[in-house]
């Protein structure tokens, strides 16, 4: 139980990854690309509204020079593009034997481990868009209202065999506050 | 307001006995009308002295005829649809007189109990029964109970909570309580008179009020910014010495005990194993006498105050009683953040440091007034890494710990590797950290 003495805090590489000890490395899982695909098409529905919003609106009224101001938006569009599959690729989680680990982001990333024992709640979510791309998210709640653990854009039948094993494991594990 | 005659116990359905609550009660908002005028008059004062001179003495007295039945009889009616009820798992409460609200609350889930007597129930010999439990909020509190009932239903519910048999839970009575500390009124004065909030309010108001009078020649600007700072310096002073004076810790099978308080009085029972976090807190000032406040974390209540001031060892000795098995690591356990750090956090990074034990996550934070907080393993809900761009450029990344009281504990700025290996392994301390935790009906 030495974690926080000085003496081993040595390997702290330059690109801050997390070295996971050898061995232990669990099983992670991807999200399925559907959450991309959905993503993408919203990104692309709105910004390309935008588009071409301001490619002709100030075109129009203001002559053809003005309209240049649309690449803005488009730029916008093509960066979006590109962030949201290096977001989406951050996304994974993974079922360990007593815990449950989420990691996400690519510039904030974020790495979240919940013991099932503290499960309260496991929550299936799905909106109107996500349920038309056939996804839909896992929340899990504890007691404290700090975690912050949702797996999103998960295949529906996935999302309900995971709300299922973990509320199984959590009653078996289960323990209060 | 209420007649004499209506003070019988009224038993309810066979099963369980209801109770009401104390006579006195319905008088608890009868100022409620009297406040709403109050504010509105304060916060218009010309609109209202033109109302007041339009006043005459007919709507006056219509005023009041009408005014004063009204309120008297909705406090008569809340109080007579206000019922509670102690069965053997639960404490119910019924009230609402349009909306109907039963509130059933698990004993074993209590986080606390506190007994609170404003003065004025303190004049009448009444008080309030609030049961920190999760989720509960101010409509739970039982307002008012007799002084006397207060207590003996205190005792009930902590003995039908810790687990003794029902028909038994009645008898055992209040537990005996052992004192562990009394803070003198006089160190607490001191330690008020050293804390920054009430000095650097003066000095803002010896600072601004000049300033604001040369600029601009007006009474009542100058009133209007003075009286709200000399408020908040009298409030982290005189209010803070008011609400914390004898402050008293007692221990006793059923738990911690904290009484304080010179006009209202307050008296706080924590069953053993409830607190979350415990933190130490050392205003600069505080440092040379070696004085530290301590605070406290529990579900659902809202108090968070173990000691207002105490030496640092007895603070120490005290936080052993209140965690079992934990002790505070010494100022050299603590291991600083590495010297990357100090481009993330200029200066302060030196305050920063985190020390884990077998049985304690301790976190330090702050330079001038410092702060270290301490989570048993056992009270850790989830354990979450965070890492920006900038920190990770500086190979540094946040550790979150969470806790069941809404609490976050973070140990800030660690090296990137130490913190992935702290973030597996105090996941499966807090795993483990269960297993020799007390049962939550404590006598059981």
């Amino acid at each position: 139980m030495e974690t926080g003495s000085p003496h081993d805090t040595g390997t702290a590489d330059a690109q801050g990854t997390p070295t996971p000890d050898a061995g232990a490395e669990p099983a992670w899982r991807a999200l399925p690309p559907g959450l991309l695909t959905m993503r993408r098409l919203l990104l692309v529905v709105w910004l390309g509204l935008l588009t071409l919003a301001t490619a002709l609106v100030p075109g129009l009224l203001a002559g053809p020079a003005w309209g240049a101001f649309a690449v803005l938006p488009l730029a916008l569009l093509l960066w979006g593009w590109v962030m949201l599959e290096r977001n989406w690729r951050s996304w994974r989680y993974a079922e360990r034997a007593d815990d449950l680990l989420i990691s996400r982001g690519v510039l904030w990333h974020e790495e979240t481990v919940v013991p099932y024992g503290r499960m309260q709640l496991v929550e299936v979510t799905s909106g109107p868009v996500e349920r038309h791309f056939g996804l839909a998210s896992v929340q899990l709640h504890t007691a404290a209202a700090a975690t912050d653990a949702t797996i999103p854009g998960l295949d529906p039948a996935e999302a309900e065999r995971l709300r299922d094993r973990l509320t199984e494991l959590g009653e078996a594990r289960s323990a209060g506050l | 307001m209420t007649a004499p005659g209506v003070q019988e116990d009224v038993t309810g359905r066979p099963p369980v006995a209801e109770r009401r609550l104390h006579p006195v009660t319905p008088l608890r908002r009868a100022w409620a009308p009297v406040a709403v005028l109050m504010g509105w008059a304060v916060h218009d004062p010309d609109g209202a002295q033109r109302q007041l001179t339009r006043l005459t003495t007919t709507t006056l007295l219509v005023g009041l005829g009408v005014l004063i039945p009204a309120a008297a009889l909705y406090g008569f009616l809340s109080w007579w649809f206000t019922h509670f009820a102690v069965t053997d798992s639960e404490l119910r409460v019924r009230t609402g007189l349009l909306f109907r609200r039963t509130a059933h609350i698990r004993l074993e889930r209590i986080q606390a109990i506190d007994v609170t007597q404003p003065l004025l129930a303190r004049v009448a010999g009444v008080a309030k029964l609030k049961l920190d439990v999760i989720g509960t909020d101010k409509k739970d509190e039982l307002a008012f109970l007799g002084a006397g009932e207060a207590r003996a239903l205190r005792a009930e519910l902590l003995a039908r909570a810790a687990g003794f048999a029902p028909e038994t839970a009645h008898e055992v009575g209040e537990a005996p309580s052992q004192r562990m500390l009394r803070v003198p009124p006089g160190v607490l004065a001191v330690s008020l008179l050293l804390t920054g909030a009430t000095w650097g309010w003066l000095l803002v108001a010896a600072v601004a009020l000049p300033l604001l009078w040369t600029a601009t020649h007006s009474l009542w600007t100058v009133l209007a910014a003075g009286v709200p700072m000399l408020g908040a310096a009298g409030a982290s002073s005189v209010g803070r010495f008011v609400a914390e004076y004898d402050w008293t810790l007692g221990e006793s099978p059923d738990g911690l005990r904290i009484d304080h308080g010179l006009l209202d009085r307050a008296h706080e029972t924590v069953p053993p194993g409830r607190v979350q976090t415990v933190r130490l807190v050392e205003p600069l000032l505080w440092r040379r006498r070696g004085w530290v406040r301590v605070e406290l974390d529990v579900a659902g209540s809202s108090n968070s105050l173990l000691l207002p001031v105490a030496p640092r060892a007895m603070a120490e000795s005290v936080v052993a009683r209140v965690l079992p098995g934990v002790t505070v690591p010494p100022p050299e356990a603590f291991s600083r953040p590495p010297r990357g750090a100090r481009w993330c956090v200029p200066v302060w990074w030196r305050g920063y440091g985190l020390a884990v034990t077998d049985a304690v996550f301790a976190a330090r934070r702050g330079l001038l007034r410092r702060s270290l907080s301490l989570v048993p393993h056992a009270k850790v809900q989830s354990v979450r890494l965070a890492q920006g761009p900038w920190q990770r450029a500086h190979g540094v990344a946040d550790v979150h710990v969470d806790t069941g009281a809404n609490g976050t504990v973070t140990a800030r700025l660690r090296p990137a590797g130490e913190a992935a290996a702290l973030l597996r392994a105090q996941a499966e301390r807090s795993r483990t950290g269960r297993r020799d935790a007390l049962p939550d009906r404590w006598m059981a």
